[in-house]
């Protein structure tokens, strides 16, 4: 009853709302100007506000970006840097190491091009000439021989017979010289097959010292387009970081796993050390918190062993020690690791014995006859344990690696991502301003529509009175 | 980065040094009616205790004490433990429990009358000994009380915040007569447990249920 105080005509709700909104129209006319300025302010108070918000978060966007570019491209060239320096140490060892025998190499060609040379002129050396008395037979055997000159014939056929024995001598001699100079250029094949190989080392360093200076190349050529701070370079090393945060995190997360079996193998063991009975929390028990503290350590030994290595380079207080403290450092941490990993390969044992006991316990309760297990059976996962328990530390060592991957891809992802985020909610934000504004003019449309009738009204003695006013003047205006 | 990330984890990790001071141990008490023809269950609940021995943890207390004609004294506690923080002592704890529990069961003898009310205080005094964070007071009983002349038991007592489960409570045969009997006697316990402040009372005829009920 009480929701009917307002019904001017009692159980008839519409028509005491018709009647209602009929006394309400010449007060609502009235307020027109007042409510359509309220709207107006209204959805400036709300829209402004929300607009300025979008613009200021889309600047920060833009600002973010910019950093994060900046960031990138410093990482960028930090790492091509090291890349372009490890490429030259490479280069530096090669030269070292090639071109220190590069002396001998070059003596034992000069040696081996002398001694063909050698050889090759006594290739050259033919056997001596015909005598010289060749010429005086000849000029004899001009001499005319007619009627049978007794002495003559003789002095001829002697001739001929000393010229017949000097031939065959002389074609022995050619044959023997001829041998002989086979005989050194047979002697040639070993020095060319020689000189062939050393040549071939020669090519080959020459080929991987070419190889390394071409990678160089292709790091500067990197590192010259970063300087140029191109949009290409900045995606490329965008798309790398995603990549390099896809692949560390999934890395990590099998790391994860690793850690999970090591305390799997620990917990119940340590639950043995300090008691099974402090909780940290409500489901957090001292016991699993202390072999999570030493799996923890294991991995922060394993971090240690590979920043003294030079392999990450997440402690830059590391890499900047000297090589006699970083390797006392790599030294601790590795006997750390030793002593870790014999810890846990004990407790790993000692997990056995109290599953087994546990087991026992629970088949005494159950009054179950079960025979004793196969010592061989027993002996396998006793061991596998062991083992496990003792590398599984060394496996965690290596962690350090793609958590340095992931710390910096990290930087890029999530700078990515909250300029994502930013620009998202400035673009939220620029919509509701929008949409608070629209609002306020439909809501000032709406409320026109109500008082649609006065406002008719007043049109029509607008109209009239226009009229009126337009019949007095032009008379005036005529007679002007 | 790194340092800013190992710092906050080291900060995490010093503000959650204050250990949990809530008592995460649970203590169980459990009656085993031995009056009558109900001593034949014996062997049930001795299969009850130990599955209570494979279940509870390091911390866990659980005492056995027997109903009997007047069940308020020490004396009626067959074995009573409150398990070693290392698994290995808890362990050996169970396998002698275990031998006390085998050898009581062994020489049970059953009793005339059936003081259920004098091993519920004796139940909620030696739960709240132990201060354990769960408390629970199984009963192992037809839930007929009958007590001689001058063995007074007609009073409030108190069981608060401590949970009592009513384990394997056969038919009598007078139940079998007037059903109404069996349900009425349940009824008057759970009124007169809830009033003793009890935080639940829980009736399980089916031992399988047990477990689910004391891993809640």
């Amino acid at each position: 009853m009480s929701n009917q105080f307002w019904m001017i005509w009692p159980g008839n709700a519409v028509a005491s709302a018709l009647i209602l909104f009929a006394i309400a129209m010449p007060f609502l006319y009235a307020a027109r100007k007042l409510v359509h300025n309220l709207l107006r302010s209204v959805g400036h108070m709300i829209g402004g506000p929300l607009r300025l918000g979008a613009r200021w978060l889309f600047a920060t966007a833009r600002d973010m970006k910019e950093r994060n570019k900046v960031v990138l491209l410093a990482h960028g060239r930090e790492e091509v840097g090291q890349h372009i320096e490890r490429e030259f140490e490479r280069i530096g060892a090669l030269v070292t190491r090639d071109l220190e025998g590069y002396p001998a190499l070059q003596r034992k060609l000069l040696e081996e091009i002398t001694r063909v040379e050698e050889d090759y002129k006594k290739c050259g050396e033919v056997p001596p000439p015909p005598p010289e008395w060749v010429e005086a037979v000849t000029a004899i055997a001009k001499v005319k021989s007619e009627g049978g000159n007794e002495m003559v014939q003789r002095i001829l056929e002697e001739i001929k017979r000393s010229v017949h024995s000097i031939h065959d001598k002389a074609l022995a001699d050619y044959r023997r010289a001829y041998e002989s100079r086979h005989k050194i250029l047979n002697g040639f094949m070993p020095f060319w097959r020689s000189l062939d190989k050393t040549f071939g080392q020669v090519d080959k360093k020459l080929t991987g010292l070419h190889d390394t200076s071409s990678k160089i190349d292709a790091q500067m050529e990197k590192y010259e387009q970063i300087n140029k701070k191109t949009d290409k370079t900045e995606h490329a090393l965008t798309v790398s970081a995603f990549t390099q945060f896809a692949i560390s995190t999934l890395v990590l997360l099998i790391a994860v796993g690793g850690a999970l079996v090591n305390f799997k193998l620990i917990a119940l063991p340590f639950s043995e050390m300090v008691g099974a009975g402090d909780y940290l929390t409500s489901t957090l028990r001292m016991s699993d918190v202390a072999a999570l503290v030493i799996i923890f350590l294991e991995a922060t030994m394993g971090l240690f062993v590979m920043e003294t290595l030079r392999i990450t380079h997440l402690f830059p207080l590391i890499a900047n020690m000297n090589d006699r403290m970083r390797r006392r450092m790599l030294w601790t941490a590795v006997v750390f690791l030793f002593v870790f990993a014999g810890i846990e390969a004990a407790l790993a044992l000692m997990r056995d014995m109290l599953a087994s006991d546990k087991q026992a316990l629970v088949r005494s309760l159950a009054s179950a006859q079960v025979g004793p297990p196969d010592p061989l059976l027993r002996l396998i996962p006793t061991t596998a344990q062991m083992l496990l328990g003792f590398f599984l530390p060394f496996a965690l060592a290596f962690v350090a690696v793609p958590l340095e991957s992931f710390v910096y891809s990290l930087r890029t992802v999530g700078g990515a991502f909250v300029v994502m985020l930013i620009r998202a909610t400035a673009f939220v934000l620029r919509v509701l301003g929008n949409f608070i504004r629209q609002l306020c003019r439909v809501l000032i449309g709406v409320y026109d529509i109500t008082i649609v009738l006065p406002l008719l009204i007043e049109r029509l003695v607008r109209a009239t009175r226009s009229e009126g006013d337009a019949s007095e003047s032009r008379p005036v205006k005529r007679a002007a | 980065m790194v340092k800013r990330l190992l710092l906050a984890s080291l900060l995490g990790l010093s503000a959650s040094t204050c250990t949990d001071q809530r008592s995460h141990t649970q203590a169980v008490y459990m009656l085993i009616d031995t009056s009558g023809t109900y001593a034949q269950e014996v062997g049930k609940a001795q299969r009850i205790i130990n599955y209570l021995l494979g279940t509870l943890q390091s911390g866990d207390s659980l005492a056995v004490a027997r109903v009997k004609t007047r069940s308020f004294s020490e004396k009626d506690i067959i074995a009573k433990v409150t398990f070693d923080s290392r698994p290995s002592q808890a362990n050996a704890q169970k396998r002698a429990f275990k031998d006390k529990i085998d050898a009581f069961v062994k020489s049970v003898a059953g009793s005339a009358y059936t003081d259920i009310t004098g091993g519920l205080i004796q139940g909620g005094m030696f739960l709240n000994e132990t201060g354990a964070g769960r408390k629970t007071i199984l009963i192992f009983s037809d839930m007929q009380e009958e007590l001689d002349k001058v063995t007074v038991r007609d009073f409030p007592i108190n069981l608060k915040d401590i949970r009592v489960v009513a384990l394997n409570v056969v038919k009598l045969k007078t139940d079998n007569i007037d059903p109404r009997r069996y349900m009425g006697r349940l009824e008057a316990w759970q009124k007169r447990i809830e009033r003793a402040g009890a935080s639940e009372w829980i009736l399980i005829n089916d031992i399988e249920h047990l477990d689910r009920m004391l891993q809640s």
